[in-house]
């Protein structure tokens, strides 16, 4: 797995830590599970002279979540004592599900996602076949219904043995 | 608000332009499908391609009015407005546009709106990936992001081709027909106008010209799979760069454009 950890960026005073600590507790409006932290859509805050700014990056160009997110980050960050506040965004470098954390893998299989399975960006183009495990019984003789699920960011499966539909997030 | 007419734009500003408008107009299109899907899985997954292609949009609009900006505007000399997204794609009337002329085809027959995807995507995926080495860092940012998406776009429509290629008569026959019907648009995608020179000798933009044999090995493969031949067809038609489209753009920036036009400037 690829670490991004060369391109995040937690704060390095007191002041940026605590700042990144109230923006990273924003959850996303789509899966309520995941704060964008576990996400990987956080990706910086910085104090410029008193001026406390986040970056966030979309899991897909035209991810509606994305406003909202901007909005709660700037909330989160108000509530939390910090007055001049902005939120950036940065499309560089594409995010992609090898940002998301163990942690966040742990809560999307808790809630019923598959999460996301292999190394991004690989495969061949047609006719591939992943096996990805049902997130209730934990069979790999599972289905793709369709390359696309609820969102952009999932794809819809079903499980060949319980037979329960489930939502996979794709490996991005 | 009146009509917006870019009078010369400047090279780079049409060319972000040009991709901008392949991506609005094939999202719109796809759009289209939205509550009409053959079944809902495919009724979902063509509304969230149309949503990656207007969320590339978006991003390319962005980066041309930050060029728009920094060229000094209309270039006759008028101090200009700041132009944004929304004034790029929804105030400029049909010659204003420069989308190549496939993505302006109209949707069809499920077999139409296939084919049409999987010669386009197939481009795209391969100009997103010459394009990350762009010298223009906000090109090579949106490269990238768009690049994954491109993908699924690719092995969605290309499964389809196949599936419907080496299915039933009837499917066979109808993307037979697409092919035949959309074929004449192909070789516009690999054509630059004369004023890309000057960005594809300086890195900020891929040759398309470079594009076309990769393009052919891919479709190639899909249409292997599909068991159809490349289709014979020797009509061509280009325009679409220069703003010169076809009968099925207007009808489609009428309806794109109408909620702005009655209500300039609304917001929700």
């Amino acid at each position: 797995m690829v670490s991004d950890e060369a391109t995040i960026c937690h704060g390095t005073s007191e002041r940026e830590r605590r700042a990144w600590r109230a923006a990273a507790a924003v959850s996303d409006p789509e899966i309520p599970v995941l704060t964008i932290e576990d996400l990987g859509v956080l990706r910086a805050v910085r104090d410029d002279g008193g001026r406390i700014t986040a970056t966030i990056t979309p899991t897909y160009s035209g991810c509606p979540a994305m406003d909202m997110i901007a909005v709660h980050v700037d909330i989160a960050l108000r509530n939390a004592g910090f007055d001049d506040v902005s939120v950036e965004r940065v499309l560089a470098p594409a995010w992609t599900t090898d940002f998301m954390s163990d942690a966040g893998r742990q809560k999307l299989l808790a809630y019923g996602i598959a999460p996301p399975v292999g190394q991004a960006g690989r495969g061949a183009l047609f006719g591939t076949v992943e096996a990805i495990p049902c997130p209730r019984c934990g069979s790999e003789e599972t289905a793709k219904i369709s390359e696309f699920g609820s969102t952009a960011c999932k794809a819809l499966y079903q499980c060949q043995r319980c037979h329960e539909p489930f939502d996979y997030f794709k490996c991005h | 608000m009146s009509t917006l007419t870019l009078s010369a734009p400047s090279p780079h500003l049409h060319y972000v332009l040009s991709l901008a408008d392949d991506q609005l107009i094939l999202g719109q299109r796809l759009s289209a499908w939205s509550g009409r899907g053959p079944t809902l899985e495919e009724d979902m997954a063509l509304s969230n391609i149309a949503l990656d292609h207007i969320g590339a949009a978006r991003n390319l609009y962005s980066h041309a009015s930050v060029l728009h900006a920094a060229s000094g505007g209309h270039g006759d000399g008028t101090v200009a407005t700041v132009l944004g997204e929304d004034d790029f794609a929804y105030r400029r009337a049909g010659p204003g546009f420069f989308n190549c002329l496939l993505v302006e085809r109209p949707n069809g027959d499920f077999a139409h709106t296939i084919v049409r995807q999987v010669l386009f995507s197939v481009f795209a995926l391969l100009q997103w990936q010459a394009m990350k080495a762009s010298s223009d860092e906000m090109l090579s940012a949106i490269a990238g992001k768009s690049e994954k998406e491109a993908r699924y776009h690719v092995r969605h429509s290309g499964d389809w081709l196949i599936r419907l290629g080496d299915g039933t008569a009837e499917s066979r026959g109808r993307t037979q027909n697409a092919l035949l019907a959309l074929w004449p648009y192909v070789d516009e995608l690999f054509q630059a106008p004369s004023d890309f020179d000057r960005l594809i000798s300086d890195g900020v933009a891929p040759d398309p010209a470079q594009l076309k044999a990769p393009w052919q090995a891919m479709v190639g493969e899909a249409l292997k799979g599909a068991t159809l031949p490349f289709p014979d067809v020797t009509a061509r038609h280009s325009g679409g760069r220069a703003g010169h489209h076809t009968e099925a753009l207007e009808p489609l920036l009428g309806e794109l454009q109408s909620v702005h036009r009655m209500y300039p400037g609304a917001t929700w």
